[in-house]
């Protein structure tokens, strides 16, 4: 039984124009101790992704379709009572800016040990404890007297380390991190993720890693997703998907990495002609047809299926020539 | 603390003695002292050698100057109605309207935070949209038409309350305080209804609007995120940060509510400072007029300190020594 399974997840955002889907027809999973990324140009439904798990989209969002499985147990249908018990208890999310994450009015401490006390019966004392030890682990120096101190008073990457650090609290099975170094400095970005990574090698945990920037990607996760316009179109092992890309938009990515390094696809992007559409204005048959260099006609009138590429099971590619190859045609 | 203490101190004496000029520049301009002390059945003679032995011939600075020294020592003038100090007569009327915008402004709290906030968390409930839609109106209704009709309705119709005065009162180290007596306190009903009818419409909708805007906020999602129950997401993340504001607006309202007081207390013939001062301009009283302006003008300096400190310590950010 796989740790997280979404099948077939629709989200949709009831706008006064209309409904707005954002998600159309999402399905992946992730095991134990996974680490699975998530790619994709702004605006293609990563965020409400890794907030759907925890039922946590934004009004007027809501998941209109589909199951959300945690160890089996569906999670889309709990009451909000049953699914704060698996908020930041089992399953705890890292936000992207960490200077608008935390309160700034209450202390570190605060925030900390009423993580704890919310699932689990324990003292302030013994809430503290953990937590210095916790802050300690994210290598916080000085921990103790941290507590009593307040947001502003910690720089940008020390206030993202907190935040992992809050996200340990209750040893979570799975850290959601919605792209957690975009908002620091490029040298405090490799620190975090350094750190991320460090963590999930030595915690039980599963990480869904939600990010522009497929070299991190490459970097730190064993499974990855693309996605693009609310949809996944292509699913692969990193190491297959980064030294065979299939489909022309991940390609794109690909061509815009420069050799080994990292790079922020938000900017490269552009390098892809064009721009995602909106998505209420997704055009007929494959969504990514209008910026595709090798579209044909079938790419304009019919929807690609993701589809298993024969000889690899972890591989879903939805590109109608996947397999044939669209470089020969 | 010891720096803020110093640097409010220093305002507050600015902030005195630019009232103090204003005031006795109306003095100067509309009083007659010598007319206060004998009247008019004195010769000119007489009345020109008073003139010269008060003073009252000196420049305009130089009187100033005497007027700032004298008040410093707690002298305000005479009222020449009272025959008393002018400092007295505002001191023994001044526990009347503390009191009354003391109950107004728990009033107002006390009704503000939880409607305000209950419309906040939900817009869309009926409660919410009545209370928003009451609010509209009770902004734009003077404070004399609600004091009639609360006087018509539960006075005079129902005989439910009374309608004028203080009531009971006992003194207590020279204050004289009607908190105390169920006749005291029944006489508070109307009047501080009547004046907290003019804020609170507008501290509910400061409080909504600060509210709603603090909950889209990230630091929020985040709770949420974290599995937090609401009562602890709305009544300390989300409150929290709502008060800052909130206090800064409503401390100067709280203040301006003192101004509304003279009206207040003339429908109810409340005897605090602001009937008083109507009185006292009829009876072109000047020094009990420059009085109240200097005791008024203090009440506002301490509630604007107040304010300022309750502000810090809510507020992380700010520590009150770097202010
Ligand atoms: N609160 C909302 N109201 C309406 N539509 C929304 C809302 N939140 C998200 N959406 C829609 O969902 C789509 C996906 O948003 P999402 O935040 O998941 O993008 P993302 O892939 O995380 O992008 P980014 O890289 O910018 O974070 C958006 O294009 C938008 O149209
Ligand atoms: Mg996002």
């Amino acid at each position: 039984m796989q740790l997280l399974e979404v099948k077939n997840l629709e989200v949709s955002f009831a706008l006064r124009q209309g409904d707005l889907v954002a998600l159309n027809d999402i399905s992946f999973s992730l095991g134990k101790k996974e680490r699975l990324g998530v790619v994709g140009e702004s605006g293609a439904g990563k965020s409400v992704t890794g907030f759907a798990v925890i039922n946590l989209i934004s009004k007027p969002g809501k998941i209109t379709n589909g199951e959300i499985l945690f160890e089996g147990k569906r999670l889309d249908t709990l009451s909000e009572k049953e699914m704060r018990t698996i908020r930041g208890n089992r399953i705890s999310m890292i936000f992207q800016d960490p200077m608008m994450t935390l309160n700034p009015v209450l202390t570190i401490g605060t925030q900390m040990v009423e993580t704890l006390q919310a699932h689990r019966k324990i003292s302030q004392k013994e809430a503290e404890a953990v937590a210095v030890k916790k802050l300690e682990r994210v290598h916080i120096p000085s921990p103790a007297r941290r507590l009593s101190q307040y947001p502003h008073e910690f720089s940008g990457g020390m206030r993202q380390r907190i935040i992992i650090a809050i996200a340990l609290l209750t040893d979570p099975s799975i850290i959601i991190a919605d792209e957690p170094t975009t908002a620091l400095d490029v040298t405090i970005q490799a620190e975090i993720m350094d750190l991320l990574q460090e963590l999930c090698n030595s915690e039980d945990m599963g990480l869904m890693l939600i990010t522009h920037d497929l070299g991190v990607v490459a970097e730190v996760t064993e499974r990855v997703l693309v996605m693009y316009a609310g949809k996944i179109i292509e699913t692969a092992k990193t190491s297959d998907l980064v030294s065979n890309p299939l489909h022309p938009y991940t390609r794109g990515l690909m061509n815009a990495l420069p050799g080994h390094g990292t790079c922020d696809t938000a900017n490269r992007l552009q390098q892809i002609p064009g721009t995602m559409p909106n998505l209420t204005e997704i055009a007929p048959g494959c969504s990514f047809h209008p910026r595709c260099e090798h579209c044909q006609d079938i790419c304009s009138s019919e929807v690609p299926q993701l589809r298993k590429i024969s000889g690899n099971d972890s591989r879903f590619v939805s590109c109608h020539f996947a397999e044939e190859g669209w470089q020969n045609g | 603390m010891f720096a803020f203490i110093v640097r409010r101190i220093i305002q507050a004496t600015v902030v005195m003695l630019v009232i103090g000029f204003i005031g006795f520049s109306v003095k100067h301009q509309l009083g007659d002292p010598v007319r206060d002390l004998v009247g008019i059945s004195v010769s000119v003679e007489e009345r020109e050698a008073l003139r010269e032995q008060l003073g009252l011939n000196d420049s305009f600075f130089e009187q100033y100057g005497r007027f700032v020294s004298n008040a410093v020592r707690g002298d305000l003038g005479y009222s020449y109605f009272f025959k008393k100090p002018a400092l007295d007569v505002i001191l023994s009327k001044a526990p009347a309207t503390i009191e009354l915008v003391f109950v107004s402004s728990m009033l107002i709290l006390l009704l503000s935070v939880p409607m305000g906030l209950y419309s906040a968390i939900y817009p869309k409930r009926f409660f919410s949209r009545l209370a928003m839609g009451v609010s509209i109106v009770g902004v734009s209704i003077p404070v004399f038409l609600t004091a009639i009709v609360l006087i018509y309705v539960f006075a005079v119709q129902l005989h439910w309350l009374p309608s004028y005065g203080r009531g009971d009162t006992v003194n207590i180290l020279g204050w004289e305080s009607g908190l105390f007596t169920i006749d005291g306190l029944r006489h508070l009903v109307l009047p501080s209804i009547a004046l907290s009818s003019i804020m609170l419409p507008l501290f509910i909708r400061l409080i909504r609007a600060e509210m709603m805007e603090v909950l889209e906020t990230e630091y929020i999602k985040y709770a949420w995120a974290k599995g937090l129950t609401r009562k602890r997401v709305w009544l300390v993340h989300a409150f929290k940060n709502t008060l800052l504001p909130v206090i800064t607006v409503g401390g100067v309202q709280l203040g301006i509510l003192i101004a509304f007081t003279i009206l207040t207390e003339t429908v109810f013939q409340w005897q605090g400072m602001g009937f008083m001062f109507l009185e006292a301009v009829e009876r072109s009283d000047t020094a009990l007029l420059v009085a109240y302006l200097v005791v008024v003008g203090a009440l506002f300096v301490v509630v604007n300190t107040v304010v300022d400190i309750v502000y810090g310590l809510v507020n992380p950010t700010v520590t009150i020594a770097s202010r």
